[in-house]
């Protein structure tokens, strides 16, 4: 069943940026793009179990921090060698200053 | 270190693949030194700015080069311009191939793409498979079984690893490969780390380099002159000394089967033209702990952690005179290797798999 999980503050990711986000047994990442709006994916590389919250964020691409394979945040879709298999991504809304994820 | 009871078996589907795997050697987390995050976004930060400069010296310096060679064929001058084009082709292709394959060169990611298929031809390196060898290599680092890029293996065979200054052995590694990867056929060690998907792709990038070493071959053999071998091929021969002599320094003598870089990988202070050839790849422990900072930002992280690091060799004459009885050593005991000392400010080298041997080892 799905459900709206807060994951952080507004204000805890800068722009153009990205932070861990850990709920139950499963990592997220959350972004926030340069024009201001709230993503959400799987925390770890799709590759190798690496953190993406590590990585860094350009555009609308998150590059992982171990082997520099990269995704479109937005859509999850992997930009070609090492990452061959697309990220998941989750719905985000933004309420009372809140960000908040659709889990499950 | 985990000392290995046994031979070490450098295959990567082998008995020490089967066993890095089961005590946790394989894709472990390793160690990091602490980087506030703002500071590691600065340091990451992407430019297409120095790279552009830098790939625009690197292209004139090979066309100068090549033109003198054409000049001065037949004479004496000719020597000074094979030097400088050999290297530029031969040893510096290395580790454009190397930036632009983990694609912190450039900002902009064709420009990446451009200069690390071109280098990758230089080398006679497959630049499919090669992308996947370097992945692995970032993963387990010096991880018997699981690494397919250690340059050194134990107990060190030490004509080869002098031979390999004269390019001759990666020579007859590197073409046959590719030869044999052009006719559709990738060895099983290949096969471990490069995904089936990739497998098509990989030959089809090895039959495109034939085509270029056989147009070459046959513009030789038209013209009757060696000069096209000489500027296409051959370098990889003469020009491979200085690859050699900075890259075997990354790694040799050092720990393997370890989790930590500081314990296997090497920094060693060099002077600019040798950084510039190598494209500041000298920072190489901080290289491997944060592979995202791009190689003109490697002295700032440098100056950053340096702390936590092994204090780095002042020169590679050093360092080679430091490793050289370490693998004297090797030959007879192969467990044998070099702990380099941590400064009073760095946090303890991690126990989780190698603390207690690692002492025992490096003592005896």
């Amino acid at each position: 069943m799905a459900e709206w999980v807060e994951a952080c503050a507004v204000d805890d990711v800068d722009e153009e940026d990205v932070i861990r986000f850990d709920h139950g047994d499963c990592s997220f990442a959350i972004y926030r793009s340069p024009d201001d709006e709230f993503f959400a994916t799987d925390g770890f590389c799709t590759h190798e179990k690496t953190h993406l919250a590590d990585g860094l964020v350009m555009d609308d691409i998150i590059e992982c921090p171990k082997h520099n394979g990269r995704f479109n945040y937005k859509t999850g879709q992997a930009k070609g060698a090492p990452v061959c298999v697309n990220l998941k991504t989750y719905p985000v809304k933004v309420d009372a200053g809140k960000v908040m994820i659709e889990i499950g | 270190m985990t000392t290995m009871a046994n031979k070490r078996d450098y295959s990567l589907v082998g008995e020490s693949t089967r066993r890095a795997i089961e005590i946790g050697l394989a894709s472990a987390e390793w160690y990091h030194t602490d980087v506030v995050r703002k500071t590691m976004k600065e340091l990451m930060q992407r430019s297409d700015g120095p790279a552009i400069r830098d790939t625009i010296i690197w292209i004139a310096a090979i066309l100068g080069s090549a033109a003198g060679i054409v000049w001065f064929w037949g004479t004496w001058w000719v020597v000074p311009f094979l030097l400088v084009y050999g290297v530029l082709y031969g040893s510096s292709s290395d580790s454009r191939w190397h930036e632009c394959g983990h694609g912190t060169a450039f900002r902009t990611r064709w420009m990446n793409d451009v200069v690390y298929h071109i280098a990758s031809f230089m080398l006679m390196r497959n630049p499919v498979q090669w992308r996947w060898s370097h992945a692995r290599h970032h993963t387990d680092t010096i991880i018997v079984g699981r690494d397919a890029e250690i340059a050194v293996m134990r107990p060190p065979d030490l004509l080869k690893a002098a031979l390999a200054f004269t390019g001759i052995l990666d020579f007859r590694y590197s073409l046959p490969t590719l030869v044999r990867q052009a006719f559709g056929r990738l060895s099983d060690d290949e096969k471990s780390y490069i995904p089936e998907m990739e497998q098509r792709k990989a030959v089809a990038s090895a039959r495109w380099h034939m085509i270029v070493y056989v147009a070459t071959i046959a513009a030789a053999i038209a013209l009757k002159s060696w000069i096209p071998l000489v500027l296409i091929g051959l370098p990889r021969l003469y020009g491979t000394w200085h690859m050699v002599t900075t890259g075997l320094l990354q790694h040799i003598g050092l720990a393997d089967n370890v989790i930590d870089h500081r314990l296997n990988t090497r920094t060693v202070y060099m002077n600019p033209i040798s950084r510039f050839i190598y494209w500041n790849m000298n920072y190489h422990v901080e290289h491997h702990m944060f592979p995202m900072v791009p190689y003109h930002a490697l002295p700032k992280l440098h100056e950053l952690i340096k702390h936590d690091l092994p204090v780095p060799n002042p020169s590679m004459w050093h360092a080679y005179r430091e490793v050289w009885p370490v693998l004297i050593r090797q030959l007879k005991y192969e467990d044998f290797y070099l702990k380099r000392e941590l400064p009073p400010t760095a946090k303890p080298y991690r126990g989780e798999f190698h603390d207690l041997e690692i002492t025992a080892a490096a003592a005896e």
